[in-house]
């Protein structure tokens, strides 16, 4: 009986035309030139990660010794590296490799995060206490350095760095849900809802998550641009993908020997890492300004 | 013959957001004489804060900024002078206290050195020189031990005690004119009481004009001698405050009126205006009180009455009797 | 204060007490027998029957612990099975550089982060706000490593300025902390910009400009102090994000720290060295945050009363 009234009150909120958080959100998002611009960029980036086999022009992995350390020219546009493999099309399936080692990375961590901030702010008592606790120690590991210890433990490739990006994630999530659902267990909605004897599974889903799912979208964005650094930081020190696989951090790994003779080498995969994370950063900092009423100052 | 001290004249307003530009303040007039308690009054919204931050020219990090009109001060016209002797006037020859002492003064820094700012800067007194001034002005505003209070932080004080010291700091250069914007909402009824009891007295020692803008109708009857009353960014009427609650002339102002409980009077509902102020970017045709009028006529909903004198010493805008003059 | 120092010290004595357990259980972690990790791949199986009783590791494993923080306690942090020597010794000489390395990354950039945050709130929408924005958005998008390869590139190898790495006195702590503090720098730029403009629409903001102070007396003397107080735990939090980063940038330079020579060591599966040096870092960044939680105390009045 209950929770059927509480359901009626959703359906004539939600009914009500004027006003579609959705299409509010959209035009002021369209008003962030910047965000956008950067938006446009990642989604080019997410359709060249799905095309890379059919669109990039060489193999990524086959040698060429009559092309090697190749500036960039008509038929290598970003140049050939040390094995004289072309540098755009390693990129472009670099691109595929960083962006779903990322987003496998955050949306797990986001997952693990979310239902143990949840948990602790909601339950509170001992199970807030645990993880919290919990989530101090790994704060108290740097979170590269404890991606680290996690691949040193696990061994280098591209999966534990997965694992080990995801882990450094959770408590940051965590903490973050936390905070928020405590905010908003002080709303009157929530005791109203409580006070009607809905279940806590129902009250945290239907009435505590939607308030945290604004900062939430704002971190997931900046983290995939820290993840991206992360995955391809842990690349560069030889602990992430193996030698020839055209990961970003990798490219720049093998190619510092040859930064004095064949800068392209190097500076074209750091320009794609920079873009990259540039975009990400660039889209969470309008998505704040658009869904945080407290950060905007005018 | 009383002197004016402040003048404000057709004084208009403006922010700007998204490069729109939207006007507040649509041409203000009154004035304040010397030695007078000048109430202003309103709903929130009405610009009426707005109007004293215009006179005092605090618009930094804001878009606001003067359009238009005149504010004459002491001799001088505000709205021409330079940022520097703006400046030179805040703080010395107009002083201000806001609503809510427990943010109006600085969480990280000592009673004293607050205090002493002012004091060193348009007094050009030395630091032990401020120091003890700042402590005589403790002691005027009755503070008990203020040699000890500078030495501690705001949040170490009662609300009281901190709305006393703003009072100090706001009284410690011997200002002609001390605006007050809404001193007493944020207070309990009890400390209300007191507080205004000590502007009275420092306002008879100091023979200094207050300007004390409130939406509180019992605070004006108490300590005002003339009252302006505000509405959407335009006076409406202005009246000694006899005359405004024996009988008030426009609409808004019997509204006003007759919303405030009276004493030995019953009855089982307490009047109020029906609607709401208008959004200052979607402003009604003509005058701006007609949608919630309930005398209003069709030429109100079509062109703003004038400001006009009705009885001696007394203006209101309202065609009612504007037609009347006629 | 004294009494917040020294229930702050209390808090973190869990932590590090953790932190610790999950150092001694950091051989037990990895798949395998920790007694031939230790021993090393090359090691007979009499070398491995040796480590196991060097170690304890018959023992129930709560004696292990003891016996393992016995000699933690003792400065005792085991054999490094690459060069065979004591791995403290090993620490003494990497430790320090990598100290000044942050140290220097750290000041730079908070004094730069701070001046250009301030310029940018100040100048608000306006051209040295967008200057600063940008410059700030970049540093946190730039990867450390490529940034080092290109100043080494330009001062190094183009210019001949500076040495490419190694330890030649200051010189070579210039770019590594340039590249190091890069990205901590624009986060503080961009934190002091949101909190200072956050702080300038405060009541007391306007009541200092109320009482006919100067613009500059209001941001700097009013403004500026109530706007650290977020800044400086930002940094403190921050201060991790160094640390890794310090990893990274020694192992880009050749910079002889704790950092490269972890990295050296996982490549090499000195686990010994591992472990403890991961135990450092830890203990490292805890320390940093509760000097951190301290002079946060000392930035707000209102904590040194309460406590």
């Amino acid at each position: 009986m209950n929770s059927v009234s509480i359901d009626k009150n959703e359906k004539t909120v939600s009914m009500q035309p004027k006003y579609s958080p959705v299409k509010e959100f959209w035009k002021n998002f369209r008003k962030q030139k910047v965000a956008f611009i950067a938006s446009v960029f990642v989604l080019l980036l997410i359709l060249v990660a799905i095309l890379a086999p059919y669109i990039a022009p060489f193999d990524p992995y086959k040698p060429n010794y009559d092309a090697l350390l190749e500036p960039p020219s008509k038929s290598h546009l970003a140049g050939t590296d040390e094995y004289g493999r072309d540098i755009l099309s390693r990129l472009i399936m670099g691109t595929r490799i960083s962006l779903s080692v990322s987003f496998a990375s955050v949306f797990l961590g986001m997952i693990l995060g979310t239902i143990l901030g949840l948990m602790s702010g909601y339950f509170g008592g001992w199970l807030d206490r645990i993880i919290m606790r919990s989530s101090d120690v790994l704060f108290s590991f740097p979170d590269l350095l404890l991606a680290i210890a996690i691949v040193a433990i696990l061994g280098p490739g591209l999966n534990n760095v997965i694992i080990a990006v995801t882990v450094f994630g959770i408590p940051s999530f965590a903490r973050l849900v936390r905070g928020a659902t405590l905010e908003a267990k002080e709303n009157t909605y929530v005791e109203a809802a409580k006070s009607m004897g809905a279940p806590h599974r129902r009250i945290m889903y239907k009435h505590i998550f939607p308030e945290t799912v604004s900062s939430l979208i704002i971190f997931v964005t900046m983290r995939i641009g820290t993840a991206i650094l992360a995955a391809s930081s842990l690349s560069f020190l030889g602990l992430g993908a193996s030698p020839e696989t055209p990961e970003w951090g990798v490219m720049l790994s093998t190619g510092r020997d040859y930064l004095g003779t064949a800068s392209h080498v190097v500076i074209v995969p750091g320009i794609a890492i920079f873009l990259t994370v540039l975009a990400f950063n660039l889209i969470g900092d309008g998505l704040r300004d658009v869904l945080d009423p407290k950060t905007k100052n005018d | 013959m009383t002197k004016k001290l402040l003048q404000v004249e057709e004084l208009q307003t403006e922010f700007t957001r998204d490069k729109q530009k939207t006007r507040i303040l649509h041409g203000v007039n009154f004035h304040i004489n010397e030695g007078e308690v000048l109430g202003l009054v309103g709903e929130s919204g009405c610009g009426k804060s707005l109007t004293s931050l215009s006179i005092m020219r605090l618009f930094q990090g804001t878009t606001g900024e003067i359009t238009n009109g005149n504010i004459y001060f002491n001799d001088s016209n505000l709205v021409n002078l330079s940022d520097y002797e703006m400046r030179k006037l805040r703080g010395k020859q107009m002083a201000m206290i806001f609503q809510d002492p427990m943010t109006s003064l600085n969480p990280v820094m000592k009673i004293g050195k607050q205090l002493t700012e002012p004091i060193r800067v348009h007094l050009k007194l030395n630091k032990s020189e401020a120091r003890e001034h700042a402590i005589a002005m403790l002691t005027k505003v009755g503070i008990a031990r203020p040699d000890e209070i500078v030495d501690e932080y705001p949040h170490q004080l009662s609300g009281g005690m901190r709305q006393r010291v703003m009072i100090a700091m706001a009284m410690s250069c011997n200002p002609n004119l001390l605006i007050a914007d809404e001193p007493t909402t944020a207070l309990d009824v009890t400390i209300q009481a007191q507080i205004l009891e000590l502007m009275k007295k420092l306002q008879k020692e100091e023979k200094m004009s207050i300007l004390l803008i409130t939406h509180d109708l019992g605070v004006v009857a108490e300590m005002c001698d003339r009252v302006v009353v505000m509405y959407a960014g335009k006076v409406v009427e202005e009246a000694s405050v006899y005359d405004l609650f024996e009988n008030p002339k426009h609409p808004y102002s019997k509204g006003l009126i007759a919303s405030v409980p009276k004493l030995g009077e019953k009855k089982d509902k307490l009047d109020s205006i029906k609607g709401n102020v208008p959004n200052p970017s979607n402003m009604p045709k003509g005058c701006k009180f007609a949608p919630r009028c309930n005398m209003a006529m069709p030429i109100c909903h079509e062109q703003e009455p004038a400001c006009l004198a009705i009885e001696n010493d007394r203006l209101c805008s309202c065609w009612l009797y504007e037609l009347e003059t006629r | 204060m004294l009494r917040y120092i020294i229930k702050r010290v209390l808090e973190i004595l869990p932590i590090i007490f953790v932190v610790s357990i999950l150092s001694f259980l950091f051989i037990h972690f990895i798949p395998g027998d920790p007694a031939r990790l230790v021993a090393g791949k090359d090691a007979t199986l009499q070398d491995v029957q040796n480590v196991r009783e060097e170690l304890g590791l018959n023992d129930p494993i709560w004696k292990q612990y003891i016996s393992y923080m016995g000699n933690l306690l003792q400065g005792n942090l085991g054999t490094s099975l690459k060069t065979g020597l004591p791995v403290s010794d090993m620490f003494s000489s990497r430790f320090m550089p990598s100290i000044y390395l942050t140290f220097f990354a750290m000041i730079w950039a908070t004094i730069i982060g701070l001046l250009i945050g301030a310029i940018s709130a100040v100048f608000k929408n306006k051209w040295p706000d967008y200057l600063g924005m940008v410059t700030a958005v970049s540093g946190i998008s730039l990867p450390g490593f490529w940034l080092g390869l290109l100043l080494i590139q330009l001062f190094s190898v183009q210019l001949g300025m500076l040495p490419t790495g190694g330890s030649e006195g200051f010189k070579s702590y210039i770019l590594p902390s340039l590249t190091l503090g890069a990205g901590i720098m624009s986060m503080i730029a961009r934190f002091t910009r949101s909190s200072l403009l956050e702080t300038l629409q405060t009541d007391y903001i306007r009541t200092g400009r109320a009482k006919g102070l100067k613009e500059s007396v209001v941001i700097i003397q009013h403004a500026l102090r109530n706007s650290l107080i977020p800044v400086v735990t930002i940094a403190g939090l921050q201060f991790g994000f160094l640390l890794g980063g310090s990893v990274v940038v020694e192992t880009v330079f050749s910079f002889p720290g704790m950092g490269r020579l972890l990295i050296d060591s996982i490549a090499f599966r000195d686990y010994p060295v591992i472990q403890s040096a991961l135990l450092l870092f830890a203990i490292e960044f805890i320390i940093v945050n509760l000097v951190v939680d301290i002079l946060y105390s000392v930035l707000n009045p209102k904590i040194q009363i309460q406590s």
